[in-house]
């Protein structure tokens, strides 16, 4: 058994003739933090979109708990197209939809939030509860199910009790401000009990001080929650100051990985995404 | 905590069941008042434009919070109603005409030769029960029930097979694909002869009469009890649609409030972010379409039975229209909505400015442009007062409950009060 929680292997992302992302392969071991940092464009968020089987990657495979979860090969019109590497290592395919990722125990949150906008926070995390359900259709109308639905609802309101967001739970989701709506997006991955959550720019828009929080509260779920961390971010505070590992990728490809130490003194990430203005920081 | 939310729960629950009851008996009393007391007022004799429009009214509560289901609370723009509701007035229709209606060859298939289903529902559970007044009514009941239930099955088994090519579709493209299918399931439903590719013909005529009229099932005026003297002893014809409507507008309700009627709502409100959550799209989507199309299917045989004679061409994409007119004006997303706007829509339509229609003399002056037609002109204008003024319709996403919410001191005086 190994304990790494997701391995991503020779994922290529192709649309066309754009490689957006090239060869990617990354680990992420249990209980880690690990960033997926880069500059704008590089394909952060389409490898997120891959892992969590929102796109059908062209080639490579994903492997969750040592399990190969997602799989494909260059196929039809993209045999000839494919410009990546690792032709014909791959014979599979195998696809899973976002819920059916989400239900193995990977949740993930948006870059641009995503919350449900006719629903107080309460039933915001009420929904995400809906995956573990034991109920059919008929049961949960004629309310055989109450004592599950009960259920659902207490745990939501003790998750909301943990993630400080029990004094707002009756307003409607969109009235809250930006940062505890960035709170009730984590909630709500939360709550669909996973072990691997993605978080794709949780401090996207925050000032210095909403940040400095969030790193306290990203770290305080992983230890509560027992879980292990995949996000892209662009604060480099926060970067730094909380990841386990760093990967890099620019226009596609990994161009460095290790400690935020190893990863801040690497010549080719500086030219590419450091750059001179974080000089600063460093 | 939770104590004090049971005990809340349970008093509403009681409060909701309170309120159907007091409104089924309401409807029975006034139905029933000129037997009660002879002479009462005109209105409410039981062949006066008020019941006319209570049982329509009654009848497309149910439609359109079935639309509201799909339109308002999944988000899927889906314009097919028409075909739901064809398949369950046919079904109703071809199940509960009496056999001796459809089989004879001069019967109402006379076109055809007579109709293939050699039973009729009601008859079938009249050979268990007896053919005594009491067997015969336990038979018509069970009859028109089993036959309802049926109607809506096979809708929903259509919507089924449609929903699984159409559904990948998203809004406007959803919209015409299912108003499309809508369509075609009323051209073939006209259809007389279907020439099959090896040479042979299904004579479809045979089941569904072609474009010509079914009549002779069972009618709402069935319902009524007739006494010994010939004369109507009891009249339930507003009352029994009203209770059939009530419990399926119950189930509904009761669905939206379950866990699968909020994913329909996560899935409303972002489709991407329901699907993180794990919600499968394509197979919640399909069970809301299905759904829907039950109780459509139900309520196209109510209509059938409010029409007492039976064709497909009514059944076009305007009848879709005047139903999502109606989910609109009451609001995307309220149950109680589209209650109160089908009884003002078809109130409007067909009672309250059917005065527009006719000449009015004041005197020896003559009232200018009252004449056939003018009644369209004012109900348009009136509609379109209604989407200005009301943006998100009358309701908005509101339910009954939350009105009393704020204002505790208005008391009930709804009709409707049975959608909360």
């Amino acid at each position: 058994m190994p304990d790494n929680v997701l391995r991503v292997e020779n994922v290529t992302m192709q649309f066309g003739g754009v490689v957006a992302v090239n060869n990617l392969s990354m680990e992420i071991n249990k209980g880690e933090i690990v960033a997926l940092i880069g500059p704008n464009g590089a394909g952060k968020t389409t490898a997120f979109n891959v892992i969590t089987g929102v796109y059908q990657p062209t080639n490579g495979r994903v492997l969750y708990n040592g399990e190969t979860i997602i799989e494909n090969f260059p196929k039809s019109k993209m045999k000839k197209l494919y410009a990546g590497e690792n032709k014909g290592v791959y014979k599979n395919t195998i696809v899973k939809t976002p819920d059916q990722v989400t239900k193995l125990g990977m949740a993930r949150t948006f870059q641009n939030i995503r919350l449900f906008k006719s629903m107080t926070v309460f039933e915001n995390v009420l929904v995400a509860k809906h995956l573990r359900r034991t109920s059919n259709v008929f049961s949960a109308i004629f309310r055989l199910n109450a004592k599950e639905e009960q259920k659902m609802r207490e745990e939501t309101l003790e998750l909301l009790k943990l993630l400080d967001l029990e004094d707002v739970k009756d307003e409607l989701a969109t009235s809250l401000p930006y940062g505890k709506q960035r709170h009730l997006e984590i909630a709500r991955a939360l709550a669909t009990k996973p072990s691997l959550l993605l978080l794709d720019e949780p401090a996207a828009g925050m000032n210095p001080q909403e940040t400095e929080e969030l790193t306290a509260f990203i770290r305080r779920i992983r230890d509560e929650f027992d879980l292990t961390i995949l996000l892209i971010e662009h604060h480099m505070n926060l970067v730094m100051d909380i990841s386990d590992r760093i990967y890099v990728i620019d226009f596609g490809k990994l161009i460095a990985d290790g400690t935020p130490e190893v990863v801040s003194s690497n010549p080719r990430v500086i030219e590419a995404y450091l750059g001179v203005a974080e000089d600063a920081e460093n | 905590m939770n104590d004090l939310n049971k005990k809340n729960s349970l008093k509403s629950t009681i409060i909701v069941i309170a309120c159907v009851l007091a409104f089924w008996g309401l409807l029975l009393l006034i139905e029933n008042f000129n037997l009660i007391v002879p002479g009462g007022p005109k209105l409410f004799n039981p062949t006066s434009k008020l019941f006319m429009v209570l049982r329509k009214v009654i009848v497309y509560c149910l439609i359109a919070v079935s639309m509201n289901l799909l339109n308002g609370f999944t988000g899927l723009f889906s314009l097919g109603h028409a075909g739901f509701m064809l398949f369950g007035a046919y079904t109703f229709a071809i199940l509960t005409t009496p056999v001796s209606l459809k089989v004879p060859a001069d019967g109402i298939f006379y076109k055809y030769g007579g109709s293939v289903v050699h039973f009729s529902l009601q008859e079938a559970f009249q050979a268990i029960f007896g053919t005594s007044p009491a067997g015969e009514r336990i038979s018509l009941i069970l009859g028109v029930l089993v036959a309802l239930i049926i109607s809506g099955a096979v809708a929903a088994v259509f919507a089924y097979l449609i929903g699984l090519p159409v559904l990948r579709l998203k809004s406007d493209y959803l919209a015409i694909a299912t108003l499309g299918f809508a369509e075609i399931i009323r051209t073939i439903f006209q259809c007389e002869v279907i020439q099959l590719p090896g040479g042979g013909e299904l004579v479809l005529g045979k089941l569904t009469n072609g474009a010509n009229m079914i009549k002779g099932f069972p009618t709402l005026n069935s319902f009524n009890i007739i006494g010994e003297n010939g004369k109507t002893a009891l009249y339930l014809s507003t009352v029994v649609p009203a209770i059939i409507v009530t419990a399926c507008i119950a189930i509904i309700v009761l669905l939206i409030n379950s866990t699968y009627g909020r994913s329909f709502k996560a899935i409303r409100d972002d489709e991407i972010a329901a699907e993180a959550m794990g919600i499968n799209l394509a197979k919640h989507k399909i069970l809301s379409f299905c759904v829907s199309a039950f109780f459509a299917g139900v309520g196209g045989a109510l209509y059938a039975m409010f029409a007492t004679t039976y064709q497909a061409k009514p059944f076009t994409s305007v009848l879709t229209y005047e139903i999502l007119l109606i989910v609109v004006i009451g609001g995307i997303g309220s149950v109680t909505g589209s209650c109160i706007g089908s009884f003002l829509y078809i109130a409007c339509s067909e009672w309250w400015l059917r005065f527009l229609d006719e000449p009015m003399f004041i005197g020896n002056f003559q009232v200018p442009l009252l004449k056939d037609g003018f009644r369209m002109v004012v109900f348009s204008v009136v509609i379109m007062i209604v989407v200005l003024f009301f943006r998100k319709g009358i309701m908005g996403t509101k339910e009954l409950p939350d009105l009393f919410k704020k204002k505790k001191n208005k008391t009930k005086g709804k009709v409707n009060s049975n959608a909360g």
